[in-house]
């Protein structure tokens, strides 16, 4: 599976990246290297086999439904880049 | 051309747990922002989400609700988007093993009875709440609070089953009656603990292909929702009738215009990338757990309509309206226990007590005259201390001040005279003054005999009994 | 002082010999006389680590009994979150971000009345075999400054293998202690999924991420290990395994111990000075009286890929959060796309940018099967083949990495070779289980690990093994050849 640069484009946007036209080509060529050395997963046969989703054992694990102490706002925002009367800031969202 | 509508229903409630789904912050609406926020449910690095146990019971509990199969094997998947009101830019949902699958309910449309499939139940995450300076079109910046973020929401999803707005409008009174008995939500749509979204789709009359579908948002009350529908229905039948395509995209309602937005720009490929969580465990539900949830579960709507209308003789309409909400149907039966008659309370239930109800005073589990006074004043009535007529003003009286019957109608001196020898006075008196009308009486005018009870109800301030009243003037005429 | 380990130390603490005070102090100059070439740490936390250890000499002077680690001075990898000190995962994406918040390992420790030094650089994000990923500086191995010390957790183990702490914590999700462990000449563990709790470790890739201890020897191991160890109602991947004491593991002795030599472990292009050593050290364990059974895992050469799938997903997902928006690095744009673009490129290098990138293509609507769930299957192929050799075996004895340290630069265009030097570290990761590496020989200057890998929650067994090996060698004993030593 070849994967173009309109791929690379495509799944820049998806993950909020900004790959600058001059790499593209690199970037494409490195993803296609990784990706074809993936393809060797196509010589296992895998029929009726579970995917593992998780290695533990475990079932059921949950906590009571119990108020505990939320962070101080102060805390809260102290890593904000930005903030105004208690509330995170940010640049507009555009819609439509 | 005629055509038939099909609509899908997808509702979230709030679920009523004490904190949040993943972390223990408390999921109190209305703090101030960013008070009820904590490490987790602001997706700081390094943080991991556990599962409160509520939540699934509720969800539980909802699906049994609603007919579902639980499933045995139950598990949450991430569902990746970007926007600002998702700390993570993924939102922690159920995707293709929910907790509860292929449930219906049935609603009652022009007399008839017609059931809704329901395809799923899931639990999920709610994101943050955005605050524009100005409309969102027209800031440069936007506000985030993130109190909101991480309290459980369950989402229903109903099959296209629905036909019309109106029974979309009586699909969703049923489903927020029934979350409402079995207490997992305020279901307060005003409030955003109840939203809803409506996928809407035309195709020709006796056509089994679906047509493409619209998807309507950002409709906020029940109202809304049925007028949206209304005109989203219109505006897609137009553009067939034009011999156009209704284009598959997300529309949005706005209500002061009265028309639907197409919201297309914003449809970047929203491609969501499932894939189970893996830092929470799968649910594995113990069968004699779900068992021990339906046996427990509260009368539902239906089963107490029934009851009503078998044990207490009450007519269909009435069970229904008196079952709409749990809350109503609550204090009914209050009442009922209180010793009231069934129908007399019903009567003063949907009439005198939902008028000041429906003119949105206040909710009926906040109002004045409670299940108690209600039943005080019936007894009044039924033991014919005061009048029917009387009783209305008590009741206004009782609305107001929160008094009971007994003291407003002592204070007021409102008893009814029952007493013949008290009233014959008055009778005789109002039969001598009103020659005319006695003339009209004894001709046979049945009219006039109201004109007369008039009178002696107004010489006796309106306290006599009008029944007495009625048969002594008969007696003399 | 700063060659001691952490039993060496507690017993001249609690003889009085030596106070913590002073053990510290002797950790911070040795700091300075190496740092300059080692450059193990982003940040350095002395002035709280001097009050730490004057509370440890306090509490030894009013003859009170303290822990085995208590007032003893260690490093932590700065993807692990301590409360009020910075923690950068050596990106410029966190440069300024201060946790509000402990780990819970970082919980268990201040228990402990461990000493904190600092928090010691890495590949940005754990996404790296060699530390070279870091945004910050680079980390050399003590024994050879030309080379690399291994990653991601590079800093942690040049730390420890220079001196410059006693022991440290790392993080490995790929190999990630492992293998810079074996680069170091250090001993470096990888626990069972979920026997230490992930709460507070940034995460990389959530079914694979797991804490250990970084040491110079396997009785410190067992030592940071029984503190670092044990359930969190924080993490709902947490073990609920009863308290073990795995001191009680080192015991020399491995009579009928039954080891598996995986065949696919000894890759083509594998370094002859790494083979030797491996088979030498399973000679040495033979003599001991252990049983050697050769044992095949045939689907090892598809872990690796299916690594590459599962981790970078996991990964893409887990570092979505990075968007200027709560807490990091903001760099702004017109609208807030602009400023998801700008502070996500900005602020992440070239190889956590191509592992987000390879992630979201692996979930994709129209690839998931083919990729993410094709490697899950894989996965369990895998986890199975281990399962299967457990039964003949009690331990798997193996290659850390097919070379030893490389030199820096070597492999960092090559982002495909890099990857492969995780051949033999990755399948523990995919199938949850234990292993650890310890020092087993030398390529010329350069340390050459063994590893050794075991059924899950079998570190007691890993701990005897590794032990017995060292108590009958001395490579425990032997430094890099940096500075006075």
């Amino acid at each position: 599976m070849k994967i173009t640069n309109k791929d690379v484009q495509q799944v820049a946007l998806l993950s909020r990246l900004e790959i600058p036209t001059e790499d593209m080509e690199q970037v494409t060529g490195e993803l296609n290297a990784i990706l074809d050395y993936m393809l060797v997963l196509n010589r296992v046969d895998t029929t009726g086999i579970e995917p593992t989703a998780h290695v533990l054992p475990l079932k059921n694990v949950m906590r009571p439904d119990q108020v505990a102490p939320s962070l101080p706002r102060e805390l809260a925002l102290a890593n904000a880049p930005e903030q105004e009367e208690g509330y995170f800031k940010v640049p507009k969202i555009m819609e439509g | 051309m005629s055509y038939e509508v099909v609509i899908g229903l997808e509702v979230h409630t709030e679920l009523k747990t004490e904190s949040k789904i993943f972390c223990g912050c408390s999921t109190k609406f209305g703090s101030d922002q960013n008070t009820n926020v904590c490490p987790v449910c602001l997706g700081l690095p390094g943080v991991l989400p556990v599962l409160n146990e509520k939540v699934v019971d509720f969800a539980v509990r909802t699906g049994l609700a609603l007919n579902c199969k639980i499933l045995p094997f139950s598990k949450f998947d991430r569902k990746n988007y970007y926007y600002p009101d998702l700390p993570k830019n993924f939102q922690t949902s159920q995707s293709d093993l929910p907790i509860a699958v292929n449930g219906y309910l049935d609603i009652e449309v022009n007399g008839e009875t017609k059931r809704i499939g329901i395809t799923r139940v899931h639990m999920e995450e709610d994101a943050g709440k955005l605050v524009h300076a100005g409309t969102i079109a027209r800031s440069d910046y936007a506000l985030v609070d993130y109190n909101r973020t991480g309290v459980p929401l369950l989402e229903i999803v109903s099959e296209p089953d629905i036909r019309s707005a109106e029974e979309a409008k009586a699909y969703l009174e049923k489903l927020k009656a029934i979350l409402q008995y079995i207490d997992i939500s305020d279901c307060k749509m005003e409030e955003g603990s109840l939203r809803c979204d409506a996928n809407i789709s035309l195709r020709p009359m006796g056509a089994t292909q679906l047509g493409t579908k619209a998807e309507l948002k950002n409709m906020n009350s029940f109202r809304s929702v049925q007028r949206g529908i209304e005109y989203e229905v219109d505006r897609q039948a137009e553009v067939l009738d034009d011999g156009g395509k209704v284009i598959q995209e997300t529309r949005s309602w706005d209500d002061g215009k009265g028309i639907t937005i197409s919201m297309r720009s914003k449809e970047q490929a929203h491609d969501y990338r499932f894939f189970p969580e893996p830092d929470l465990i799968p649910i594995v539900v113990d069968p004699a757990r779900v068992e021990e949830i339906r046996i427990n579960l509260p009368e539902l709507p239906d089963a107490r309509k029934v009851r009503l209308v078998t044990n207490h003789g009450l007519s269909t309409y009435d069970a229904e309206v008196l079952t709409a909400s749990r809350a109503m149907a609550d204090y009914f039966d209050q009442v009922v226990t209180l010793g009231a008659d069934a129908k007399a309370a019903a009567n003063w239930l949907m009439g005198d007590l939902s008028k000041h109800l429906n003119a949105g005073e206040v909710a009926i589990n906040e109002c004045l005259v409670t299940p108690q006074r209600l039943a005080g004043l019936l007894a009044l009535l039924d033991k014919g201390t005061i009048s029917s007529k009387i009783a209305k003003t008590v009741f206004e009286e009782m609305w107001t001040t929160g008094k009971d019957a007994e003291t407003i109608v002592q204070e007021k001196g409102l008893v009814q005279i029952s007493d013949e020898g008290a009233i014959i006075a008055v009778v005789e008196a109002v039969i001598a003054a009103s020659p005319q009308s006695v003339a009209d009486y004894q001709a046979g005018k049945e009219r006039a005999i109201g004109f007369l009870v008039g009178q002696v109800m107004k010489q006796t301030k309106g306290r006599a009994n009008p029944e007495l009243v009625n048969k002594l003037l008969r007696d003399r005429m | 002082m700063f060659h001691s380990t952490i039993h060496e130390l507690h017993n001249k603490l609690t003889n009085k010999e030596v106070s913590a005070v002073e053990i510290a102090k002797a950790v911070f100059t040795r700091i300075d006389a190496v740092e300059d070439k080692v450059k193990s740490y982003i940040t350095q936390n002395r002035e709280t680590a001097l009050v730490q250890a004057q509370a440890v000499d306090e509490r030894i002077k009013a003859g009170k009994a303290i822990s085995p680690l208590a007032g003893i001075p260690g490093a932590i990898k700065d993807n692990i979150c301590t409360k009020d000190i910075k923690t950068t995962c050596a990106s410029k994406m966190l440069a300024n971000f201060i946790p509000p918040y402990n780990a819970t390992v970082m919980e268990k420790l201040a228990a402990e009345q461990a000493v904190l030094v600092g928090k010691t650089n890495m590949d940005e994000f754990a996404m790296g075999g060699s530390t070279e990923n870091s945004a910050y500086q680079q980390t050399a191995n003590p024994w050879d400054i030309s080379t690399v010390p291994g990653g991601s957790s590079g800093g942690s183990a040049a730390a420890v293998s220079a001196g410059e702490a006693v022991w440290a914590l790392g993080s490995d999700t790929g190999g990630s202690i492992r293998q810079p462990a074996a680069y170091c000449g250090v001993v470096g563990l990888k626990p069972t999924y979920g026997l230490v709790s992930r709460y507070g470790l940034v995460a990389f890739a959530s079914s694979l991420d797991q804490i250990g201890p970084i040491t110079r020897d396997v009785t410190d191991c067992a030592i940071v290990l029984n503190a670092i160890a044990g359930h969190d109602s924080k993490d709902s991947t947490s073990i609920k395994a009863g308290s073990t004491d795995y001191t009680k593991a080192l015991v020399n002795d491995v009579k009928g111990l039954r080891i598996g030599l995986p065949k696919e472990y000894f890759v083509a292009g594998m370094n002859p000075e790494v083979e030797k050593a491996i088979y030498k050290a399973v000679e040495q364990f033979t003599a001991l009286g252990a049983e050697v059974v050769e044992v095949s895992m045939p689907h090892t050469e598809y872990a690796l890929s299916a690594y590459y799938v599962i981790a970078p997903a996991e990964a893409s997902s887990n570092l979505a959060r990075y968007d200027g928006v709560g807490f990091g690095l903001r760099v702004d744009g017109d609208d807030i796309v602009s400023m998801y673009k700008n502070t996500r490129s900005k602020g992440f290098g070239a190889e956590v940018k191509r592992r987000i990138m390879l992630g979201t293509y692996a979930l994709s609507s129209g690839y998931y099967d083919a990729y993410y769930k094709k490697a899950l299957q894989v996965r369990t192929l895998v986890k199975q083949d281990f399962d299967r050799a457990f039964e003949k075996v009690d331990l798997l004895v193996t290659p850390t990495a097919p070379t030893p340290a490389f030199k820096l630069g070597e492999k960092s265009n090559d982002p495909l070779a890099m990857y492969l030097e995780d051949v033999c570290t990755i399948p523990v990761n995919l199938a949850g289980i234990p292993a650890l590496a310890l020092p087993c020989g030398f390529a010329g200057n350069l340390p050459i690990g063994l590893q050794l890998i075991g059924r899950p929650l079998g570190e007691a067994t890993i701990l005897r093994a590794a032990y017995t090996f060292e108590q009958n060698t001395d490579y425990h004993k032997r430094f890099a050849p940096l500075g006075e030593v």
